[in-house]
């Protein structure tokens, strides 16, 4: 099976801090809009960010990151933008269930934003829960998916299991 | 041992006989509910080569985040969805008639212990008649309309004993922004709530789908009240039909829960959650005084009859001031009729208030009252995150139905007990 979202990303991370909501990674009036004007908007408390964020470029976040709706553009914003994937303290249950559903890596990392900086180079995998900070030398545990939760990341998200379910009936 | 409400109504769904909290289970789903993101759903759905529901009679599909639809774009989303929906031969498309989360609770679309996945989170609404409701995103939501299961973890279960009596313009609202306040918006994450004790089984269901609408600002996944007399007197009342049988729905008096908080709420001050976090709650006197540019009244939180008939209560013989604007939006056309029944509606309109028509409209920043860079709204609504009602540059507080009221007569926040 080819593995279509990896379990293990490296990347620069860009940091942000505590309850970052998911009306500010997809404000409601940018949420049908194409995505060349939608881009502009997403995180817009750092106006920066969407400017110069790199594909492959990685977060890094403080407790209860994606609180609020249940508006899946936000994750798919940040996906979308190239960003790798996310580590924060804790996050929101319903943009957690929806990053597993796009296969969109994010991990829980409890002491995560005490480890790592702007502009470190991180790595995590989401199998196992490893977090690397390789430019500090340090090295954490985050909260492993289950095997359900790898499943899906593995297939590429949820509507190719459904494909598949639906074409094997 | 026994079980919490999370336990017994994914036992069932699940058909796992003893499901237990940090259990992953399967469970299907008794009622579904989609709003316009339907139609990105019934598209994906289309798609992948996949042209029925699990169950039409199971699904239920409103329009009411941009009702009345804003642009052409919205008002050719809804033709389209209604054409979904009758192409998937649903037996419950609701079309415009007020605010998902009330319409399917006044109507008997929900019922006591029953689990309800939803395209919006405050899904958690259901859990004020004894319902596990919870919110998903798109791509979650096309897989249980095709398959109509989700995994789910059985979540531990928080339970608030709230004891003492609220006071004079004091409302539920003002209960649930203090626990938002005292214990943060973490309290609940990954968990349900069980709201209990002599407080919660003295609401009303309009009181109490308030606190279960906002335990998703506490984290939760579900936010339970037991189904009781009241709420069985509510469904028999609106709802004869759907609600015949039914049966009270509570926790086993020895469930075991994560944690338990008893709380005395007697003397509680009207409470106002500040920019930028519903966490970010003050008892109004510290912040009595803010200038208020627009006071909203509306949204699944706080806009039922009960809370229109406080806002009239405080409004009655008084004007909305001069510098500010108060825009009304009753959470369904059913609240509107019993309004205007009741002549609730006329005492707002004397007062200066906006009445528009029932829907999100404001709430989310989608239409019908958003606000400009540098002005101040205080809102009966749920969420005051930064953008949340239009621009970034914008404050929004959130207070009770009376809080909003008082607001609108005086320019400013103002604690509503002095105008009661
Ligand atoms: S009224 Fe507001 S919180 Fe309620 S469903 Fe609509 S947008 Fe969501």
């Amino acid at each position: 099976m080819v593995s279509e979202a990896p379990h293990s990303v490296r990347g620069r991370v860009w940091k942000f801090g505590d309850n970052v909501d998911t009306d500010v990674m997809a404000p409601w009036n940018t949420i049908s809009l194409p995505w060349e004007e939608r881009r502009k908007s997403v995180l817009h408390v750092r106006p920066e960010f969407a400017e110069q964020a790199a594909p492959g470029d990685l977060i890094v976040a403080g407790r209860n990151w994606g609180c609020g709706s249940s508006r899946e553009h936000a994750p798919e914003n940040l996906k979308l933008l190239g960003i790798g994937g996310v580590v924060a303290e804790s996050f929101g249950r319903i943009y957690f269930r929806n990053c597993v559903a796009i296969a969109f890596p994010n991990l829980a990392c409890p002491g995560i934003a005490q480890a790592c900086e702007e502009g470190d180079d991180l790595e995590f995998d989401v199998a196992s829960g490893a977090v690397r900070n390789h430019t500090r030398g340090v090295e954490l545990s985050g909260a492993a998916y289950t095997p359900d939760m790898l499943a899906i990341l593995e297939r590429g998200g949820l509507l190719e299991m459904l494909k598949e379910r639906f074409s094997a009936a | 041992m026994g079980r919490t409400m999370a336990e017994k109504i994914l036992s069932r769904a699940a058909d796992a006989p003893d499901a237990r909290a940090g259990d992953y289970v399967t469970a299907r789903a008794d009622r579904v509910m989609a709003h316009e993101a339907f139609t990105v759903c019934a598209l994906q759905l289309r798609r992948l080569g996949i042209d029925r529901v699990f169950d039409p009679e199971r699904v239920l599909v409103i329009l009411d985040h941009y009702f009345p639809a804003p642009t052409e774009q919205m008002a050719r989303g809804h033709v389209i969805a209604r054409s979904l929906s009758e192409q998937f031969g649903l037996k419950h498309f609701l079309g415009h008639a007020g605010i998902c989360h009330q319409v399917l609770t006044e109507r008997g679309h929900v019922l006591p212990g029953q689990l309800v996945f939803g395209t919006d989170s405050h899904s958690t609404t259901y859990g004020a008649i004894g319902a596990a409701g919870t919110g998903i995103g798109l791509t979650e939501m096309t897989w249980v309309l095709a398959t109509g299961e989700l995994w789910l973890l059985v979540p531990p279960t928080v339970r608030f004993v709230l004891d003492g009596t609220l006071g004079d313009a004091v409302m539920s609202k003002d209960v649930v922004l203090w626990l938002a306040g005292r214990f943060g918006t973490e309290v609940a994450q990954y968990r349900a709530i069980e709201f209990a004790g002599p407080l919660a089984a003295g609401m009303s269901v309009a009181s109490r789908m308030t606190m279960a609408n906002m335990g998703v600002e506490l984290g939760a996944k579900f936010a339970f009240f037991e189904a009781d007399d009241v709420t069985l007197a509510y469904l028999r009342s609106r709802a004869p039909a759907a609600s015949a049988g039914v049966e009270a729905f509570g926790p086993d008096e020895d469930a075991e829960y994560e944690a338990v908080h008893a709380v005395d709420v007697s003397g509680l001050e009207p409470q106002i959650a500040c920019p930028h976090n519903p966490g970010n709650v003050r008892p109004v006197s510290e912040v009595a005084g803010t200038p208020v540019h627009q006071a909203f009244l509306g949204s699944c939180t706080n806009a039922r009859l009960e809370d229109l008939e406080v806002a009239a209560r405080i409004l009655k013989g008084r004007r909305v001031h001069p510098a500010t604007r108060l825009l009304v939006t009753p959470a369904s056309q059913q609240v509107a009729v019993d309004a205007a029944r009741e002549g609730v509606l006329e005492t707002l309109l004397e007062a200066g208030a906006h009445v528009t028509a029932s829907g999100c409209g404001a709430c989310p920043g989608g239409h019908g009252g958003l606000i400009a860079g540098g002005e101040v709204c205080i809102s009966s609504t749920n969420r005051n995150f930064r953008g949340r009602m239009g621009s970034a540059d914008a404050e929004v507080y959130l207070g009770s139905p009376a809080s909003v009221a008082a607001a609108a007569v005086a320019g400013k926040i103002v604690d509503p007990r002095e105008l009661w």
